[in-house]
């Protein structure tokens, strides 16, 4: 690494710094952190904290078919939360976060582990991780929409399922359901599990592994009783990600299932649609209440400060 | 070294499915994009044409796939911008401890885990109410901020606690100013990562669907557009802008990886 600056004007600073008493750089030096972290925190605050805010505000505001009210009520939360449908919804939903949750950890945790344990030189570790992670700096709706050739009545996996004569007509399951809906979530969001493995695994020191295979461990023992524990936190990370993004998502369970599944991140997007503002931010409350309880039930587990 | 054991082999035939798994779908509109001018939106392919590719560039029933084009490219390239100066700056702010440092980062993992709805709900109440007009430049601009911030401090967290101090104060010694420390010694060490937050940036504004969705006013971002005609378009015009934006995402990916490559070379033949 070279100074490149021409040596006069190094020799300059140097004078001016030699120069300068020293009791003015403290408080520069003191005060630069501040300034450097400005930007950062007021864009947070005017778009992150202030919307969720007026989303709280507005939870409690009355509303009819054309604005909002000014009057303070419960009804918004007290319509969604005796309502069964609600609990329907949020039943739906969660089952989709387990099921889209259980396979992104088996995936993401076998391609991490054969990545970081198996893949010997670094260039080829860092080539197939890339090669992992491109698809996901794509369009995600572009990459539920490349599934209808794939899933259609007259999809490629009908057609050979029927060359094959294992089913005699096209299973109409595979588009517009569950089913498709899980395989979206699985298809985007794997990375989101894959990348924090990997991160804690690439930190195993590996004369435990050692250690443990000289102790007479087998290979799936020091997996099992080595690297999984010490996966952990990773693997909570990745969790997180995982809850966040399919509890609140509404794109992918209306454009997978022709709207013909709920979610309660549909539930509320539907609700602004029919201009419900009041009753949609109740909804986003408890949406992000119920995501936050999620979430501190993780940390709860599993200690993810190493990992910040 | 160890001779490969039979887990290796089907840890590789694990990670071969996966990739085609990823790969697979896109692969297959890509084909189809090139259908024949009565092909549909499934095999078997009608002949081979551009036609699709064309009718893109004719003026189109609905939506206005150029503009939208132009904003998407011009919000990114604003996103990729701020982020990166954003996140670099914040970054430098967290090698020390502050009054508040606490709070922010808190903040900014928050900003990672709050659904996607409520920023684009809240942000769009927000102008609404205030009786802003939101738009692509200014709301969704704000709004996708919160999604490309908080990746971009993590990199820069993750750069600076491997980040060796003493290159820093061998600079002051010499008699450089925090400035020309920063420019001569810090950005070189840090660039190829401040190249990836760039790449960042720019492909989460390019590609943002539910932040942009309640936030972007009147005029749409091309995934806006994308998704407006997924409900009424049925030709294989669909794969054939599937293409052209997913081949556009790659050329934007490649060139950052290409000129990180390249750093890291010139990095090492200096060294040598």
């Amino acid at each position: 690494m070279s100074i490149t600056a021409p040596a006069s004007a190094t020799a300059d600073a140097a004078t001016r710094i030699d120069h300068r008493p020293t009791g003015r750089r403290k408080p520069a030096g003191s005060l630069a952190p501040y300034l450097q972290a400005t930007p950062l925190a007021l864009i947070l605050f005017a778009f992150l904290l202030v919307p969720i805010a007026v989303i709280v505000v507005v939870s409690f505001l009355d509303y009819n078919s054309v604005q909002i009210l000014p009057n303070f009520v419960w009804s918004n939360y007290t319509d969604t939360l005796f309502d069964h449908v609600t609990w329907e919804t949020y039943l739906n939903t969660v089952k989709y976060t387990v099921i889209v949750w259980a396979i992104t950890l088996f995936i993401g945790f076998w391609v991490a582990y054969f990545l970081a344990f198996h893949i010997r030189s670094t260039v080829m570790q860092m080539v197939l991780f890339l090669v992992c992670t491109i698809p996901f700096l794509t369009s995600n709706i572009i990459r539920m929409i490349s599934w209808v050739p794939f899933l259609g009545r007259n999809g490629l996996l009908n057609s050979a399922l029927l060359r094959i004569g294992l089913i005699h007509h096209p299973l109409e399951f595979l588009l517009f359901s569950d089913f498709a809906v899980i395989l979206a979530f699985v298809h985007l969001n794997t990375l989101f599990m894959v990348v924090p493995i990997f991160n804690t695994m690439m930190r195993i020191d590996r004369r435990l592994m050692e250690a443990a295979v000289d102790a007479g461990a087998k290979s799936w023992q020091v997996i099992l009783e080595v690297i999984l524990p010490l996966c952990k936190p990773g693997i909570a990370i990745g969790t997180i990600f995982i809850v966040t993004l399919v509890m609140g998502d509404f794109i992918t369970v209306r454009l997978m299932s022709g709207g013909q599944r709920a979610s309660v991140g549909l539930m509320i997007s539907n609700q602004i649609s029919l201009l419900q503002y009041p009753a949609a931010c109740a909804n986003a409350v408890v949406l992000l209440a119920v995501v936050l309880l999620m979430i501190g039930g993780i940390l709860r587990l599993i200690d993810i400060r190493a990992e910040l | 070294m160890k001779p490969r054991g039979a887990g290796f082999y089907v840890l590789s035939a694990f990670f071969a499915l996966f990739v085609l798994f990823l790969y697979g779908p896109t692969v297959t509109i890509v084909v189809l994009s090139f259908q024949g001018p009565n092909g549909g939106l499934t095999f078997p392919m009608n002949g081979s044409s551009l036609h699709w590719f064309a009718r893109l560039f004719e003026p189109q029933a609905v939506g206005d796939l150029g503009g939208a084009l132009q904003r998407s490219l011009m919000l990114a390239f604003m996103v990729m911008v701020v982020t990166v100066v954003v996140s670099v700056a914040a970054g430098l702010a967290f090698r020390r401890r502050f009054r508040g440092s606490g709070a922010l980062l808190a903040l900014t993992i928050a900003s990672l885990i709050v659904p996607s709805i409520l920023v684009s709900l809240g942000v769009g109440l927000l102008f609404s109410q205030s009786g802003l007009e939101s738009d692509w430049w200014s709301s969704a601009f704000g709004a996708q901020l919160t999604w490309s911030l908080p990746f971009g401090l993590l990199v820069m967290l993750a750069v600076f606690n491997r980040f060796d101090r003493s290159w820093e104060e061998a600079a002051r010694d010499l008699g450089a100013s925090p400035w020309q420390s920063f420019r001569h010694v810090v950005l070189p060490i840090i660039l190829p990562s401040v190249i990836g937050i760039a790449l960042f940036g720019f492909t989460l504004s390019y590609d943002e669907f539910p932040r942009t969705l309640l936030t972007a006013g009147s005029n749409n971002t091309l995934p806006l557009e994308i998704y407006g005609m997924t409900t009424n378009i049925t030709t294989p015009v669909l794969y054939a802008l599937g293409t052209v934006t997913t081949g556009l995402s790659f050329l934007v990916i490649a060139t950052a990886l290409v000129t990180m490559a390249s750093l890291n070379r010139r990095r090492q033949r200096r060294a040598a």
